[in-house]
């Protein structure tokens, strides 16, 4: 992998071979390694290692972008002949800004920043060796075997870097380390599933994951079927950030300039119930991921939604400027660059990533939402999401790997998994209950910091067959 | 670059390995977008590096290394070797190969026009004659054009003595015109949404796609359906055209057929399948009419998934997948083949690059023509009542692949044969089995087109192919419709 010197004297020779106006590269690298288990044995088992450079020239107005993972003399020059000949075909776009410099990009929380840098790296997360990681598997697999079940899943390590450089003066550097697991226990005709990760792996304690996987697995076995319709749902905090990732999207100054957005015209009214808040915050204790944005712009601390009420979007740069001139500017809220830009040239412009629900003023177990359910489905996982109605937020989606009837306050049995259909924006209007926001990880959406929830009338439209 | 996977072998093979491969992989891409008038993204990209998978105490290890040079190349073999026999501590039994002949062989996708050879102007141009079009409709808010352009060169080398070089390119281009009024927002796309129509080809493709003449068609389209009736709810017989058809047999027959799924070595992620070993050759999947092939060879067509040899040196084969509507085949590996009682894998280990590890991968998974000539138009004036679905907007299925959603960009109420009023947000799901035994028409090979899907994703680390799937309009009876709206 490149250190942060090396990339600087790799951008040194890059600059030295433009001949543009701007010029800027963003170096990724990592380091991964990832064993995977299925069957109770190891069938996959995997590293790689790998850096990229990615150029941008710009010449007045027109910008391009070449990538390339060789770093010998002839591989850059070609790379900044192709960003720069892709650059020079085309029309001047007026909202095209100039680099940020070292100063634009060091301004906000420098407080923040620097415990993001501080606490997101361990070398013993990045020293994990295959020798490792197969014990922790041979951990899973023992549980499985305790069982009798069948364990299938992941356990894998990575050092990543992130370095952005420009001719204006901006350097700015990154690394990280991530430990995740992942484990789903089979039985006959049911399923459990935990999945975490964390930049330190000793957060991660693979038998207690395991032992709840296995536990989910043996209490949903031979699943009843109820018919689909409105229920009380309990959606464990896996669930909750899989479903509510479809919004985040929308939630960037470029979807609203767009009209793509299900914000349009939404912006400042109560959208959902008045226990929802949400920011996007890089800088949460229990956040991962770099500090800057694909400008290198420190990323700033955002209230998206407070108190049901949507506040505001995350602006790139060149979104901000354009979004003041717009005929949305008087009806979004403020109007500044917040650092979640992704890097130029691209379409979409910004997300936020660093998702952070606010903690419920009286936070409720999941245990203790389903003592206070008459009738209701706990919902472990959801699966194969996919938006229906982008302006209703329609998302519709399977429960998977452990879904069970809730009556009298407990649960009874496990449930065929069902399909539903469900408006994103009522689902939130209809919280009835969460638990302290947790880091969450799923296979749909980004990593969040999200609680359980209660949700009333979940729309389940179809049961399958298991 | 054969001397680079050379001593990744050498390596591997001082170090006591039963097996090993190397691939050595380089990628160029170009990717091109427009929005509103202006240019989106313009990208080229290079990827170059090799990827060693060896066979050590029984187990499988594999590293990938971007430096191709002697101590990195070496460095990976031993790192693949380490990891292997890491694996081989949490083993059940040993990996057992079916055999293969060690092919040497050349083979390059057949192509017209390089596409790299085509200028960035011209691609440029294009693009913004088409989005010119469509924000030339009044009401059209969005428009969004794209182009993407691949060529992958590969070096196969395996300690059994193969030896093999393949380039293949693949050519994609689509276009999406979005109107936002009221409480709504509507969209179509042309020639398919998700990034438009990709096949193996040279830039040919895009000049025979006829971008431009149906751009303004397809935003009046999208500025129509916010005064077009919602679909209603209920059962009904549907017909969808060949791109939507393409997608149902992605999720609904391509998925389920995948042995790794089948044998639960997916069950963490993309999940397992209904299709348990005991159904094949006794499960009817479909009627009669439906018959479906997973075919990698040229001679199929030039589809996302056409190659002359898989990543593991495996020559390309045509599996009969569902036969008259019995299931017959799946899509095997060398691994995996001896699990169904077969001799020989059916060829279809396929990676993203060279920094991941090969797995079973859907080829060109496609239904075959009906035998009897029959037009979509022909199809609909032989139908009393049903809607008739195209383009797709949402899809979704469970983890088992039984129960599925689809939703479309558009639809078309017909009565007494005839295309009667335009329909919007149609929908419509089912149970895989039920849903392929209702089908009781197929439009001949003239409506038979290979669409591309680009953008499967399969395996941790998750890992994105191009996959094929032939299909032409179909017909389906009794068919839930409208459940995505249903209860919202």
């Amino acid at each position: 992998m490149l250190t942060k010197e090396q990339s600087a004297d790799i951008f040194d020779r890059i600059r030295r071979f433009s001949s543009s106006d701007e010029v800027e590269a963003i170096f990724t690298g990592s380091r991964f390694a990832l064993t995977r288990f299925a069957n109770n044995a190891i069938h996959q088992n995997v590293e790689e290692e790998n850096s990229m450079v990615s150029i941008r020239t710009n010449f007045a107005g027109r910008t391009a972008r070449a990538t390339s993972n060789q770093f010998d003399d002839e591989s850059l020059q070609r790379a900044v002949a192709a960003s720069e000949s892709l650059a020079r075909v085309q029309a001047p776009d007026p909202d095209l800004l100039p680099m940020p410099t070292g100063e634009e990009a060091d301004s906000g929380d420098r407080f923040a920043d620097k415990s993001v840098r501080a606490t997101r790296f361990f070398s013993e997360t990045a020293g994990i060796t295959p020798g490792d990681r197969a014990e922790v598997v041979k951990s899973i697999v023992a549980v499985a075997n305790r069982h009798k079940l069948t364990t299938a899943g992941i356990y894998s390590n990575s050092e990543s870097e992130e370095g952005i450089f420009n001719s204006r003066g901006l350097a700015n550097w990154y690394r990280q380390t991530l430990a995740e697991v992942s484990i789903t226990m089979l039985a006959d005709d049911s399923s459990g599933w935990q999945k975490l990760n964390s930049p330190d792996a000793s957060n991660l304690d693979a038998a207690r994951l395991a032992e709840t996987a296995a536990q989910k697995a043996m209490e949903s076995a031979h699943p009843r079927e109820i018919a689909p319709g409105k229920y009380t749902v309990i959606l464990e905090p896996a669930a909750v950030l899989d479903i509510v990732g479809f919004m985040f999207w929308d939630y960037s100054g470029v979807a609203i300039l767009d009209q793509r957005s299900f914000l349009n015209d939404r912006i400042g009214t109560q959208l959902f119930g008045e226990n929802i808040s949400i920011c996007d915050d890089v800088a949460h204790a229990l956040q991962a991921g770099s500090p800057f944005d694909g400008e290198g712009m420190r990323r700033q601390r955002v209230q998206l939604v407070e108190s049901g009420v949507v506040k505001r979007v995350v602006y790139a740069r060149a979104t901000a400027q354009k979004m003041k001139n717009s005929e949305h500017a008087a009806k979004v809220g403020s109007i500044e660059p917040t650092g979640h830009g992704f890097p130029l040239p691209n379409e979409v412009g910004e997300m936020p990533m660093n998702i952070v629900f606010g903690a419920p003023e009286k936070p409720r177990s999941v245990q203790e939402m389903i003592a206070s359910t008459e009738r209701g489905v706990l919902v472990t996982r959801l699966w194969y999401i996919r938006e229906v109605d982008p302006y209703e937020k329609i998302v519709t989606g399977m429960t998977r790997d452990g879904t069970f009837l809730v009556e009298n306050g407990k649960v009874q049995c496990g449930l065929r998994n069902f399909r539903f259909n469900q408006s994103l924006i009522s689902m939130l209007s209809n919280v009835e209950a969460m638990s302290v926001p947790v880091r969450a990880s799923g296979e749909e959406s980004f990593d969040m910091v999200v609680p359980a929830m209660k949700v009333r009338e979940f729309n389940f439209t179809e049961a399958t067959k298991f | 670059m054969k001397t680079a996977a050379h001593l990744a072998l050498d390596a591997a093979s001082v170090r006591g390995v039963t097996y090993a491969d190397a691939r050595v992989v380089a990628i160029r891409g170009r990717s091109l977008s427009t929005k509103q008038g202006r240019v989106g993204h313009a990208s080229e990209s290079e990827s170059l590096g090799i990827g060693v998978r060896v066979i050590a105490d029984g187990a499988w290890g594999f590293a990938a290394s971007a430096d191709l040079s002697r101590a990195s190349v070496e460095g990976a073999a031993a790192r693949a070797v380490e990891i292997a026999k890491a694996s081989a501590r949490v083993k059940r039994e040993d990996v057992r190969l079916a055999p293969e002949p060690a092919a040497v062989a050349e083979w390059t996708t057949p192509y017209k026009v390089d596409p790299f050879t085509t200028s960035v102007a011209q691609n440029l141009d294009l693009l913004l004659k088409v989005d010119g079009e469509m924000r030339a409709v009044a009401g059209v808010t969005l428009a969004e054009t794209g182009m993407n352009f691949q060529r992958e060169e590969s070096w196969f080398l395996s300690s059994e003595g193969a030896d093999i070089h393949q380039t293949k390119y693949s050519t994609g281009a689509g276009y999406t015109a979005y109107a936002f009024a009221g409480s709504e927002i509507q969209k179509r796309s042309y020639p398919n949404s998700f990034g438009g129509q990709w096949q193996n080809r040279g830039y040919e493709q895009i000049a025979e796609m006829k971008l431009v003449e149906n751009a303004r068609r397809v935003a009046e389209e999208a500025v129509a359906l916010h005064d077009a009736e919602q679909c209603p709810g209920g059962v009904a017989t549907i017909i969808l055209d060949g791109s939507q058809l393409g997608l149902q047999i992605h999720e609904s027959i391509g998925h389920p057929i995948e042995l790794d799924r089948v044998l639960g070595m997916e069950a963490n992620f993309a999940g397992t399948s209904f299709l348990t070993l005991e159904k094949l050759g006794n499960l009817r999947y479909g009627s009669e009419l439906v018959n479906v092939v997973a075919d990698a060879r040229q001679e199929h067509g030039p589809g996302l998934g056409t190659f002359a040899y898989d990543d593991e040196g495996v020559a390309a084969q045509s599996t009969p997948i569902i036969t008259k509507g019995r299931f017959t085949g799946y899509l095997s590996s060398r691994e995996t083949a001896h699990t169904i009682g077969a001799t020989r894998s059916g060829g279809t280990l396929r990676a993203e690059g060279w920094n991941r590890l090969p797995m079973i991968r859907m080829t060109n998974v496609s239904i075959l023509p009906g035998e009897q000539p029959l037009s979509l138009e022909q199809l609909i004036a032989a139908t009393d009542r049903g809607i008739y679905m195209e383009t797709n907007k949402s899809w979704s299925i469970d983890d088992k692949r039984y129960n599925f959603q689809f939703g479309c960009e558009i639809a078309w109420e017909i009565k007494n044969g005839k295309r009667v009023r335009m329909l919007k947000n149609p929908s419509y799901s089912g149970i895989t089995t039920e849903f392929w035994n209702s089908m009781d028409a197929i439009c001949s090979r003239d409506e038979w087109t290979l669409w591309g899907t680009p953008n499967c994703g399969k395996g941790q680390p998750q890992q994105v192919v191009g996959t094929g799937h032939g299909a032409s309009p179909a017909r389906f009876r009794n068919i839930r419709v409208g459940t995505a709206y249903q209860g919202s």
